[in-house]
Parts: structure tokens; sequence; C-alpha cells
């Protein structure tokens, strides 16, 4: 049988099982290298089977849905596993050689980490999401506090403690799913929560925008959005790099979650907390450009725009037509990837002007400016949304999917989200435009010693993984449309779930589905 | 008895609010935990309360206790336990390096020296600390 | 070779030649300056001029009738394609923006100091040319969008070329904002065009013309394109980025600010003509904005004392008259447009030049200054002076022609009686500023008496460094003298695909007899140079400070503003730190529970179920107990050690009330995790003062206060109106399946490591993960335990003190008899309660109480503290890789039989002494799970046990 599903989760485990038991740190490189390489090449190939419109449902201990927990390998998760697969290839590289060597278990964190994202996008259960979230947020404080000094130390006690309360909202949203519905696994409460009374729905209305609670926290949505700066601007470049998938998983659970159980077709329930959360959104989205055009360092800038393109997801999420889901989808690889170049050049900036770091001030100049000038260009232009990136296609997507093809006129509200998407391109497009005048063309000193090509290294495969969205545009494009649609016609999905049957078995002779 | 066991999850979720929203890491240290009891108490409870029937089956007895709650409380219970303690530390670290355990990690004057050799500490070994950056390490 | 291979070439070699010349950058540095700029300027030009050779492959055929094309699908989902296409309008701007190119390109070579980053130079401005072309080639309006921002961008990058100078910045910054903010509108809009004619391909947009006009969406659709043609091309009223841009290098301004990027924005209207022009808001909108740039540009250009700001504000007057001849909307003004667009390019490219040339040999622009150079340098003389004739629309050169068709179309406007007069006068009075300027121009700097006090002593230039300028010079007057001859075909060529059908028949002669048109260019040269010898002797022009152009620095007050704007809201909704964000995750958290149950039907069943049902004595007073406990924390939250065991005290009461609902698991682990988290408190409070302060303000209390109520108040409601209700679950599948199919009569448990291992295999990962990190966290760290005032309060010392002895005693004689019941809770864990955990940690507990007593010796017999904590993180971690590895091998030995992770199998093997034992493959998963409780919680007590030691 296909064990593809679970091997992003195994594997990384396995690889810090070994780390934790040879704890030297040539070995533990080489492990977290092939783990990351072996979760990547899965993924990818996933991926591929995926478009051909493959789609696994793997019954972990092999019991039947929705008594087992079940992993569901399809066209979206597989490529969120991809995302973070390459993402982590990047951040690797990135800590390779003086990050990892700061402190202790840098890799076994790492490697729980990619467990924790990876778990998180494949499971079907509602539970099993709670246990990962647990399981990748627990490895983020490990990695956000990495390298030590009181600034992250006290970014951790922060991130931590809001976390914790997240956690305990999620399991409060869990059980009242379970207490009303008698079940976990999302397809099988897809089921039930279309056969509620008023009364039950009420209650399970409050639980599911309990979970949207949360996971507006995990994707920084207003007004749960204001913890991430301070945070990804603590940690050490390779983590940032990391973390700016970890939005991503909040945006992939509602994104999920409110298709699958709360989709079109859940009675009362229908489209619970759509479209409404256009609104917070689209009003984060504009703030943190404002963020972002408020200035301080670089790499806090980066971190506003990754506020700003958790906004930009969820509006398109949230308007529940194909088009825009599949902008959404589309958009989601690019803006995780130019977020973590971006952090990655803030560094490469930032040490080579010495003292003055990524703080936007007038000090020194980069002392070998063109190339570092064109990196920074090259990232500025990604999150910026230039053309001819993702980020302008992605944007282009969105916008155009708010023009409902034949219809005379755009969706209701269509005008407002037009100028708050063009707005705060022009915001991100002068923040980052002065910034760069400021870092390097300014300043009377010229900054320190050059980046050497192998720091260059990571920035540019991150920028190279930008450049393959933009030219793979039209498969990509192709497999978040089909994504898309997936996505808004759940049933076959359900069905899939449902009724896959265990293997027969010396205790389970003949095993029978749920439906 | 369901009526005691709502109000009392109200009452630990209530002082668990209140105490999360102290000042101090500590203070909010103890409203997690009453708010991790409050938690896995409700998880408990939505399998609905059964007194005397604890799910390890034996011949010829019926109506047990829902045994999936119980089985996702205990995994909550360790994983809060394990956050608590995380967070426990971290608060330690925190007080430490800024002199207070002020929630919003502010520094309080005369911490240098403990911020100096948690500092120094963290260089230990082959580590050098990071790039220069705005504060942070300094 | 086909004509696409040749278009393809035509737009790459511009960016290749790029490339391979930043490619080349370390190489060049090892020339010396002169040498490098040498090379780089020639290979510029080599490129350039292989784009011209394919060009004049493409031409031809394009004159015959024929329309290039070259299709590369890129998304064609969206209907966006790498689409390229020639036409004639698109030969004769690619044949532009190549030929002035070329003469720049050797004009800088003279132009720049060697020393300069030359290499970047001329990379910047082929880029440039190669996104310029891409404007005039794409097919696609999208793909035209991408080379507009590029040109922004690369604009932007040469502005601020000489980066040292603040006005080089600001005026870079300024053009990229506005023009950024343009390609953005753009963009917009063209999407909406492409969605309302149903594809992005320009031969789709031109055909559906009526279409788009009629379309509701039309208003919004123009104004967003037009926004984006405006701000390109400087018209009123964001022309003022373009006075600023002059900071750039000279060969910039003559290239990209006058001949050919701000015609980007002319080019588009003229361009989309066809699909958007034609109609009322299209006439008002255009010729209204042109007419106002082309007065405002004209009068602010008289006063600029500065030559490049003279240049500059007449080419927004220009282009002024561009605009609102494609405004006017009729085939002849069309025409007219496009041939004022190229001589335009032509005379004002030389001006540049030439203005180039007077601060290159002057080493000042101020006119004020630089009198009287025809005697100094007559050559740049006469051909600047004949440039400024065409500029001023003198008779017998070319700007004369182009100025008399735009006089004339003018006259010729028929719609609106009110128009009539006022474009006209409008029209002269223009005419007659550009007159004026230009005579300063040409009287200011080469005749008006002597140079005043010049940094250098001027002279011809470089021979070369004119050569350029000569060209296009001749090119005015050939033009000037025989237009049939020289512009005829070219502008046939060009204006058929902006009149989008027949050319009207016009005829370029220079006479056409006495008439009005004539009448008015005779006026305005007369009233120009009437104007200039008023202003110069009676008003003393060089005393005048010019005025204040527009815009400007509202851009700047806005800009500042803005920024300040958004440092102030972003620093007020980022203040407050963590207990905001902690608040407003409770808030929202309320708030979205409220709002649901608001929405909803109300959730209570009527149920006939007594609330007070069941209630025994007992449990109140439990229940009592918890509650009063719950409020002893709140109230001694001061008196830490107080507070600590008051919540261990509720926590007690919590595994009460597991072990009364029949949860023997959990009221076990309930007990040992209390204990565990509260002894690793124990620990911690050393760390910590053990008092705090008093609670800042009572509002705030009150305000928590009210959001703990609401928060509790909802939470019990929420449980008591679920608990109520009748159930049904899929527990029953369990309880039926345990013990046949699970292999163990304890449901829990088997759920546990079986039925969701996968949820276990995380939570244990969990813990060990926290156990890393805690010793992360201190294995590099000296703490010192609270000092001074701080210090523990009497009980706690006293506890403290009271410790050892105790714990020692106990511990020690716990160790061996807590692993026995650890084993047994191990073994049986299965089918009664029991299992990984509980075992795990009743082991790990009574390792802890030695770590809280101090009791290592026993365990660790290293004298040396550290020694003995080295030892034991060793181990430690060990266990930890142990647990995580025999977890996931365990899970993964079900793929040897064919089996999905996790899954288990059990037998039941009779062991000597213990008898028949039911013994489960999960058996071995809890094993790791025991590991992993004991390893994470060992190391991580030990870790903070050793601080006190090192302390």
């Amino acid at each position: 049988m296909n064990h593809a599903p679970i091997v992003p989760i195994v594997v990384p485990a396995l690889a810090a099982a070994l780390m934790l038991l040879g704890r030297n740190l040539p070995l533990q490189r080489s492990l977290g290298w092939l783990s990351t390489g072996l979760v990547a090449a899965s993924a990818l190939w996933m991926a591929t089977l995926a478009d051909d419109g493959w789609r696994a449902v793997y019954l972990a201990g092999n019991w039947a849905a929705p008594w087992g927990i079940v992993l569901v390998a399809d066209r979206l998760s597989v490529l969120m596993v991809a995302i973070t697969a390459l993402l982590a290839l990047v951040a690797l590289a990135a800590a390779h050689g003086d990050w990892d060597a700061r402190g202790e278990h840098f890799h076994p964190l790492f490697q729980i980490q990619l467990m924790g994202l990876n778990g998180a996008f494949l499971t079907g259960d509602v539970f099993n999401l709670f246990v990962f979230f647990e399981v990748l947020l627990i490895a983020s404080y490990g990695l956000l506090v990495h390298g030590d000094g009181r600034d992250r130390i006290a970014a951790g006690v922060r991130f931590v403690t809001l976390n914790l309360v997240g956690s305990t909202l999620f399991l409060f949203a869990a059980g009242i799913l379970y207490g009303v519905t008698g079940t976990l696994n999302m397809a099988d409460l897809s089921v039930r929560v279309s056969t509620l009374d008023d009364a039950q729905s009420t209650l399970v209305r409050i639980g599911a925008w309990l979970l949207l609670a949360v996971f507006c926290l995990k994707a920084a949505i207003l007004p749960l959005c204001f913890w991430l700066p301070s945070t990804y601007a603590a940690a050490g470049a390779p983590v940032a790099a990391l973390f700016a998938v970890m939005t991503k998983v909040g945006v992939y659970s509602i994104v999920r979650v409110y298709t699958m159980v709360f989709g079109t077709d859940a009675g009362p329930l229908a489209d619970a907390a759509f479209p409404w959360i256009v609104v917070p959104a689209a009003a984060g989205y504009a703030l943190a450009m404002l963020g972002a055009l408020a200035g301080g360092d670089l790499r806090r800038v980066t971190a506003m725009l990754v506020v700003a393109s958790a906004g930009f997801l969820v509006i398109g999420a949230a308007l529940r037509t194909e088009a825009a889901l599949a902008a959404t989808i589309y958009y989601l690889p690019h803006t995780t990837f130019a977020a973590a170049a971006l952090f990655l050049v803030a560094d490469l900036v930032g040490r080579a002007r010495g003292r003055w770091g990524d703080r936007l001030v007038p000090g020194a100049t980069p002392a070998r400016p063109a190339v570092l000038g064109l990196l920074f260009l090259a990232s500025a232009a990604a999150v910026a949304g230039l053309p001819p990136l993702g980020g302008f296609i992605g944007k282009a997507m969105l916008l155009g999917a708010l023009l409902p093809a034949g219809a005379p006129a755009a969706l209701p509200g269509a005008g407002w989200l037009w100028a708050v998407l063009l707005a705060g391109g022009l915001a991100a497009l002068i923040a980052l435009a002065r910034a760069g005048i400021v870092m390097f063309w300014q300043g009377d000193e010229v900054g320190p010693g050059a980046a050497s090509a192998r720091d260059l290294l990571p920035a540019l495969l991150c920028l190279g993984l930008v450049a393959a969205v933009a030219v793979g545009a039209a498969p990509l494009q192709r497999y978040a449309q089909a994504a898309a649609a997936d996505l808004l016609q759940p049933q076959p999905l359900v069905d899939q779930v449902l009724r896959t049957v265990p293997r027969p078995g010396p205790h389970q002779p003949e095993p029978k589905s749920y439906r | 008895m369901e009526l005691l066991m709502a109000s009392g999850i109200g009452v630990l979720v209530g002082t668990g609010v209140f105490l999360l929203l102290r000042p101090r890491t500590f203070d909010a240290l103890l409203g997690l935990t009453l708010l991790s009891y409050a938690v896995n108490l409700f998880l408990f409870s939505m399998g609905r309360l059964v007194a005397g029937r604890a799910p390890v089956v034996q011949a010829g007895v019926e109506g047990y206790a829902d045994p999936l709650p119980q089985a996702l409380v205990l995994t909550a219970i360790v994983i809060s336990f394990a956050m608590t303690a995380l967070l426990a530390v971290l608060a330690l670290r925190a007080h430490a390096a800024t002199g207070s355990d002020d929630a919003d990690g502010g520094v309080a004057p005369g911490a240098a020296g403990a911020a100096d050799r948690s500092a120094a500490g963290a260089e230990a070994g082959p580590r050098r600390d990071g790039p220069p950056r705005g504060g942070g390490e300094a | 070779m086909t004509a696409g291979a040749w278009l393809l070439l035509l737009l790459a070699t511009p960016f290749g030649a790029a490339a391979l010349l930043a490619a080349s950058g370390r190489r060049l540095e090892q020339l010396d300056a002169s040498a490098r700029l040498a090379r780089v300027a020639w290979f510029a030009a080599l490129a350039t001029g292989f784009a011209a050779v394919a060009l004049a492959m493409l031409v031809p055929a394009v004159q015959g009738g024929t329309v290039h094309r070259l299709r590369v699908d890129w998304l064609p989902a969206l209907g966006v394609g790498f689409g390229l296409r020639m036409d004639g309008l698109a030969a004769v701007f690619a044949g532009l923006i190549v030929g002035i190119g070329l003469l720049i390109v050797l004009y800088a070579r003279w132009y720049l100091a060697p020393a300069e980053r030359t290499v970047r130079f001329y990379a910047l401005l082929l880029v440039f040319m190669g996104a310029m072309l891409g404007i005039t080639l794409a097919d696609n309006l999208i793909l035209l969008a991408v080379f507009w921002e590029l040109t922004s961008l690369s604009s932007f990058l040469l502005i601020g070329f000489w980066q040292h100078r603040s006005d080089a910045r600001q005026g870079a910054l300024m053009a990229l904002t506005i023009t950024g903010a343009g390609g953005l509108a753009l963009l917009g809009g063209l999407l909406m065009l492409g969605w309302i004619a149903g594809g992005f391909e320009l031969d789709t947009v031109l055909a559906s013309g009526p279409a788009i006009r009629e379309h509701p969406m039309y208003p919004v659709c123009l104004a967003l394109v037009l926004a984006g043609a405006f701000t390109k091309s400087a018209q009123f009223p964001f022309h003022f980025w373009l006075p600023h841009a002059m900071a750039a290098p000279t060969p910039v301004s003559a290239y990209l600010h006058s001949a050919t990027m701000v015609k980007a924005g002319v080019f588009l209207l003229a361009r989309l003509h066809p699909a958007l022009a034609g109609s009322e808001a299209w006439f008002f909108a255009v010729t209204g904005v042109g007419a106002a740039t082309l007065l405002v540009g004209a009068w602010h250009a008289i006063f600029q004392h500065d030559l490049k700001g003279l240049l500059a504000y007449s080419t927004i007057s220009h282009l002024g008259l561009i605009t609102m001849l494609l405004g006017l909307d009729s085939p002849m003004a069309s025409v007219a447009a496009v041939f004022h667009l190229l001589n335009h390019a032509t005379f004002k490219a030389s001006l540049f030049m030439a203005a180039g040339i007077i601060d290159h040999e002057t080493g000042t622009r101020d006119m004020r200054r630089i009198n009287g150079l025809a005697r100094l340098m007559p050559v740049t003389a006469a051909l600047a002076i004949v440039a400024a004739g065409a500029m001023a629309g003198v008779p017998l050169l070319n700007g004369f022609l182009s100025k008399e068709m735009f006089l004339a179309e003018t006259l010729a406007l028929d719609r609106h009686q009110a128009l009539r007069f006022l474009v006209p006068a409008a029209a002269t009075l223009a005419a007659a500023l550009s007159v004026a300027y230009s005579a300063r121009f040409v009287h200011d700097v080469f005749f008006n008496g002597r140079p005043v006090n010049l940094p250098r002593a001027p002279h011809e230039p470089p021979r070369w460094m004119r050569v350029p300028v000569e060209l296009l010079v001749v090119l005015c007057l050939l033009v000037g003298l025989l237009p049939a001859w020289t512009v005829a075909p070219v502008l046939a060529l060009a204006a058929a695909d902006v009149v989008g059908g027949a050319l009207p028949d016009y005829s370029l002669a220079i006479w056409h007899g006495w008439n009005l048109p004539l009448a008015l260019s005779a006026i305005a040269l007369a009233g120009g140079t009437l104007l200039y010898a008023w202003l110069q002797q009676g008003r003393g022009l060089h005393r005048t400070e010019p005025p204040e152009s527009a815009g400007r620095r509202e851009f700047e007050r806005a800009l500042t503003a803005l920024v300040r704007w958004a440092a102030r809201a972003t620093t007020a909704l980022h203040a407050g730190g963590a207990r905001r964000n902690l608040l407003l995750a409770v808030a929202a958290a309320i708030a979205a529970g409220a709002v649901a149950l608001l929405l909803g039907e109300s959730p209570i069943a009527s149920t006939g179920l007594d609330p007070f049902e069941g209630i025994t004595a007992g449990a109140a007073a439990v229940w009592a107990i918890g509650v009063l406990a719950a409020g002893a924390a709140v109230v001694l939250i001061r008196q830490r050690l107080a507070a600590l065991l008051a919540v261990g005290a509720v926590g007690l009461v919590v595994s009460l009330a597991f072990v009364w609902f029949s949860a023997p698991d959990l009221a076990l682990t309930q007990v040992l995790v209390e204990s565990a988290t509260v002894l690793l408190m124990m620990l911690a409070l050393r760390y910590l003062p053990a008092s705090a302060p008093p609670e800042d303000d009572d509002r705030r209390v009150l305000r928590d206060a009210a959001l703990g109520a609401l928060a509790g108040g909802g939470t019990g409601f929420v449980a008591w109106a679920v608990m109520v209700r009748p159930f049904d679950s899929i527990a029953g599948y369990f309880l039926e399946r345990t013990v046949t199919e699970g292999g163990g009569t304890n449901a829990v448990n088997v759920i546990i490591v079986d039925f969701r291992g996968l949820d276990t295999f995380g939570e244990m990962t969990v813990l060990l993960t926290a156990g890393l990190i805690i010793h992360q966290l201190v294995v590099h760290t000296a703490l010192p335990p609270v000092a001074g005032p701080a210090r523990p309060p009497a009980p706690v010392a006293a506890l403290e003190r009271r410790f050892p002895l105790l714990f020692d005693t106990v511990a020690r004689a716990l160790l061996p008899f807590a692993l026995l019941v650890s084993a047994y809770f191990f073994l049986r864990g299965h089918n009664l309660p029991g299992g990984g955990f509980i075992a795990g940690l009743v082991t790990a507990i009574a390792l802890l109480l030695q770590s809280v007593a101090g009791g290592h010796a026993a365990l660790w017999p290293q004298r040396d503290p550290e020694q003995a904590f080295a030892a034991k993180q060793r181990v430690l971690l060990t266990v930890l890789g142990l647990a995580l590895l025999v977890a996931t091998l365990t899970g993964l030995g079900s793929w040897l039989l064919g089996y999905p992770f996790l899954t288990s199998t059990f037998g039941h093997p009779v062991l000597p002494v213990l008898g028949e034992l039911p013994l489960a493959s999960a058996a071995l998963f809890d094993l790791g799970v025991y590991l992993a409780v004991v390893g994470a919680t060992v190391l991580a007590l030990a870790s903070i046990g050793r601080l006190s030691r090192t302390s």
C-alpha cells in the first residue's frame, strides 16, 4: 500500500530520534538534509500525482474513519506540505554552518517543527489537528528562542502565553463539536453538521466560531495579528524564514475546515463565518501595509508584510468563489517564499551594514552593493507584488475574481476591495523603496566585509523558488484552480474518507467502512 | 450533577481568565493552569457524566462512560503539563534577563548583571552571538 | 529567420546585453576607468545597433500592411500570454526608442566621468530600453503592464544614479511613487478592460471599442487607465515629479524624461484610442487635462533659471499638447498628435543633450550666470538655437508643422459651442508661452552679455559628444523643410493604427496659404517674443524666483504625513504588548461565542432533567472546596507560594471529579501531573520574586474581572447546554472492539495507544520537545536565585529548610517502590487503569522528588554536581531519543506486514511469574511513551534543579 501520506510526518520524527541519540552536529546536519530532502521528494511526488486527480486517504493504525485518525492527501494539503518542505530546505541552508551551532538541539527541533507542520496539513481529524498544532508550536518556541538573547526570551514568553490561550480555545471548540455531534473526523462532522436541529446548530456555531478565532490567531488576522511582528523580528533569520509558513497553517485550516465541514451544504451552518470575515481580513491587510510604511527595521517591515499577505489570502478564501480561492491557493506559495527571501536578505544587509544592522536609518551602505542590491530588489519586488512575479499574478487573479466573468457588474464590495488591494500594493512599494534608499543609497560610511557566495546561497535558492512560481504560473494556476474546485465540492472527499475500508487482519477479519 | 460540573467549569474559567490578564507572568501561568483544568473538565464532560461505569470492559456490564473524551483529556493534560513547564522556565529566563517577570517583558533597573550572565552563558562554547542587530543580544 | 524571431530578438537584445554587462562587472573592474567606460559604451552601442538591425528587418513588411505577431503562452487560463505584436505605431515608436537610444549611448560615453559606476549606468539604460520596447511591442495588456512597471523601476534607479545627492534620492522616490501608483491604477484598468472585452489581446480589445464604451463599468475603467497614462506622461496635476527627475544625469533626462518614457503614457492613449476614445468622458478628461498641462507647463518653463528645469517644464507642456490632441478625438488630431510626438522627441532630446554639453563645459546650469556662450561655443550654440526654434514652432522647422496642425485642429473643433473660442485661444496662448521660454533659452544662454563667474572656462565639447545633437538637429531641419519626403511615410504608418481606419487626407506642406492657423502662429511668435522681452527688461526675470510648482509640496507633505501617521497608528496599535494581545484573544473569543449564541435559536433543550438531580452533599462539598480554592488562588495571588498551593488544591478536586465520573485513568494522571507541576513551580519560585507588587490600577482589575465573569458564565452555560442534551457518539465502537480488536479491556488506554495512536505520537513528541527546550534554555545559563528583599518570605524558607531531610528519606525509600509501582501500572495499563503515561509519571516524580531533595548522590555518584548533571543530561537525552525511536519504529513495524503506520497486533503469551499476560504490540509503543514521560520530566526538572546548585 502507498505510505506516502505519512512519510512527511514519520521521516522527520525518525530523524529527530536519531539526532538525539547521536548528538554531534555533523551527523545531525546530514540527517537534517536527508530527512528534509526525503520529505520534499515525497511531497513533490504526491503533488504530481494529485495534479492528475490522485487523492489518498490514509488510515493511521488501520482503523476506519471516523473511529481512527485519517490523513488526507489531496491537492491542497499536498501543496502545503511541498511548500513547507521546500522552504525548510532553504531555512536549513541558511542555518547550516553558523546558526545551528548557536544552541542545543537546533536540528531535532527543526525536524519536529517539520513534523508538526506536515501533520497539521495532512490530518483529517479535528482533535489530531490540535495535537499537531501543539507539536509545531512547541517546536517553534524552541526555534524562536534558539540563539538566546534577551529579546528572544522575552518574545518567547509573550508568544508562548498567547498560544496557550489559543490552544485552550481550540480544546473548548473541539469539545463542543464532539459534545454535540459525537464525532471528531472532519468528513463525519460535515455529514452530521448538516442534520442538526436549531438548538444544536447554535451550539455548533459557537464551537465553529471559537475555532475560527483560533485559526485567525494563528493566521494573524485582525484583531489577533499584533503578536506577529515583534515575534518574527526577534527570531533569527533562518527561523524567521521558516516561520513564513506558520501563518499559512492558520490560513490553511480556515480554508479546510470552512469549506469541508462548514461549507455550502452544511445545512443551517452553511458558510458559517463567511463571507463577513472579509472585513477584518481586508482591514488587517490595510493596517499591516501602514505598519510596513511605518518602518523601523527591515525585518519588522517584512513581518508586517507577512501579516498583510495573511489578510490577502483570507480575503480570497472568504469570497467562496472558485476563482478567488484559486487566487489564494496560487498566491500562497509565492508569498511564503517571497517573505522568507526578504527575511534572509534583511539579515544579509544587516550584516553588511555593520552596527546599523537592518535598521532603517542612514548609516553605512554595504561594501559591495551590486549583488546585495539586486537580491534586495528582487525580493522586494516579489513581496510588493511587482510584475512579472507571482505576487502580481496572484493579485491580478484576485482582482479578476472580484469581476465575475460574464457579469455586467462586479461583486458587491468589490470596489472597496479593489481600492484596498491596489493601495496596499502601493504602500508596500513605497515602504520597500524607502527602505532600499536608506540602506543602499544613504549614509557616509561603508559597511564591513561583504557577504560570501556561501552566505548568499539561501537567499538565492529562495528567490529561485519565487521565480519558479512565476515561470510555472500556468501549471500552478491550473493546479490551484483544480484544488479550489475540490474544496468547493467536498462531497467526493467526504465519501472517500468515510468509505475507505481498513486492510483485513488477524483481529479485523472483515473490516467494514463507516458507510 | 451537570449543574455542579458546569458551574465549576465556569468558576475555573472565570478565575483563570482573570489571573491570565494579571501583569505578572507567574500569575498568568497560574491562570493558564486553572484554564487547563477547566478545559479538561469541559472536554471530559462533553462525553456526558456517568458515575461508577469506568470504561473498562467487563462481561455483562452495559452503559460505560464514554472513553473517547477521557482519552482526549489524557492527551490534553500531558500537553498542557509540557507547555506549563516550558513557560515556567521561560519566565525564569526572562526574569533573569530583564529583572522583572512583567508579562510585557519590561526591563527593570539593576537587571543588567543577571542579563549579562545569561547572555554570557548563552555564548559559551563555540557559539558567537548573532549579527549585530537593533537591540536584542546587546 | 522568421519575423517572430526578429521580434523576440529586438526585445531580448537590450536585456541580454544588460545581463551580460552585470555579469562581467567584476572583470570590467580590473580595467582602468576610462578604458572601462569606452568598452562598456561601445558594447552598449553595438547591442543597440543590433536591435536597430532587427527592427530594420521587420519594418518593410509592416509598411506593406502586415502586423507581425509572436505568441508564447504563459497563463492561458487567464488569457495572459507572452504576446508580441508590431504594427505601424509600434514600429515607429520602437524606431524612436532604438534610434534615440543609440545617440544617447554615444553621448553618455563622453558625458560620464570615467570614475563613475559606468557599468551600472549602461546596464540600467539597456534594461530601460528593453522595457520600453516591451511596452510598445506588447500584444497582451497584462504584459504591457509588466513592462510598464519595469520602466518605472529602471527610471527610479537611473534618477537615483547619483545616490549621494539627496535631491537625486528624493526625485527618484517621488517619480517611483507617482508612476508606481499610476501603474497600479493602470493594472486595475487593464484588468477591467480585458474583463469587459473578454480578452487581453490587443486585437480583441481594439475590436470591441463600442462594447467597452457602452459598458456600465466604462467610467471606472477609463479613469483607472487615464490615471496610469497621466502619471507616466507627467500630466497636470501629476506633472511635478518630472522636474525633480532632472536630478538624473542628463543623458537619462534626454532619453527617459523627454524622448521616450514620458511618452509611454501618450503612447498608451494612442494605442487604446480605438477602444476607449469616442466618448464625452474621454473628450473632457483628456482634452481638459492636456490643455491644463499645456498651459501650466509652458508658464512655469518661462521662470525656471535652471536650464534643465526649463526644458523639463517645456516637456510637460508639449506632452500636454499631445494629450490634448488625442483628446480632441478626430482622425486629423490623432495624426497631429503622432506627428508632434515624433518632432518633440527629436528637438527636445537634442536640446537636453545641448544643455548637458553646456552644463559639462560651464559647470553650472543656472541661466542667470551662463550668458553669451554664442561667442565661446558657436557650433553648439547654432545647434541649440535651431532646436529651440523647432520647440518654439518657428517656420521651416519640424515643430512648426505639427503646431500648425494643432492650431488647425483646435479651430476645427465643432462640438460644444462654448469651447469653439476657448480652445483655440488657450492653444494660441500656450504657443506664445512656448515661444517665450524658447526665446529665453536662446537669449539667456547664448547672448545677453557675458558669463557670470563660471566654475569652468567653457569651450566646444569633444567632437563626438556633439555628433548626436547634430544628427537630431539635421533631422529637425529636414523634416521642417521637406516633410513630404522625410516624415510623411513614417507618420502615415503610425497614425493609421491610432485612427483605427482610413487616414484622412492631409498635406504635409510648409505653406497652406494665408489661413487662420498661420495667423495664430504669427500672433504666438510675436506675442511670445514680446512677452519675453517685457519680462526680461521690464520685470527683471532673473530676480524673480520661479513660482512654486503646484503639487510637489502637497505631495511631500502628504507622504511625510502618511508615514508619520502610519508610524503613530502602528505604535498605538502595537502598544500594550503581551497583555493587550491576551486581552484581545479573550475578548475575541467571548465576542465570537456571544454573537454565535445570539444569532441562533436558544440552545437550551427542554429536557425534563432537573438541574439539581443527583447532587449529593459530598459532591457539593467537593465542589465548594474547588471553588473556594480557585477563589483563594485569585485572592492570594501576591503570596505566590500560597496561590500555587491553592491551585494545586483545585487540581486535586478536579481529579476527584474524574474519580467520581468513572475516569480512573484521568484521576491518576491528574494527581501525578498535579504534583509534578507543583514541584516544578516550587523550584521555579526560587528564581522569581516570591511576592508580586500590588496591581497597577483598579479599572483594569474591574475590566478583567468582568471579562472573567463573561467567559466563565458563557463556558458554564455552554457546558450545561451540551451536557443536558441526548447524545449519540462514536464511542460505542470503541467499547465493542477494545477487547476483540484492540486486545485490551481498558478502552481509554486502547484508544490512546491504538485507535488514536497518532494523537499520542504527537503528544509524546510535544512532551519530549518541551524537555529539550527547557534543557536548551538553562544548560548554558546560570541564574541567581532572587536575592535581597525579593527573597521568599518565611514560610517558603521554612519549607525549603525542611525539604532536604523530609524528602531525602522519603525519596530514597520511595524510589525502588515507585519503580515497582510504575512497572505494575505499565503492564496492566492495557486492561486496567494505568499505562505508559501514568507509569512514566510515577517514575518521574520519584526521581523528581530526589532532585528537589537534592538526593542526586543516590543516582548520580559523581561528587561534582556539574559532572553529575553532565552525566545525567547525556543519559536523559539518550532516553528521549530512544523514546521517539521506539515509538516511531513500532509504528513503522506494521509497514513490513503491509499495514498502515501504527497498526498494532497482540497476543497472550504466558510468562513464568506474571502468568498469562495480554501483550499488545501497542505496549511497545506505550514503552516509548513511558520513556518520553520519564526522560522529559526528569530532564526538565534536573535542568532547573541544576540552577539551584550553580547559583
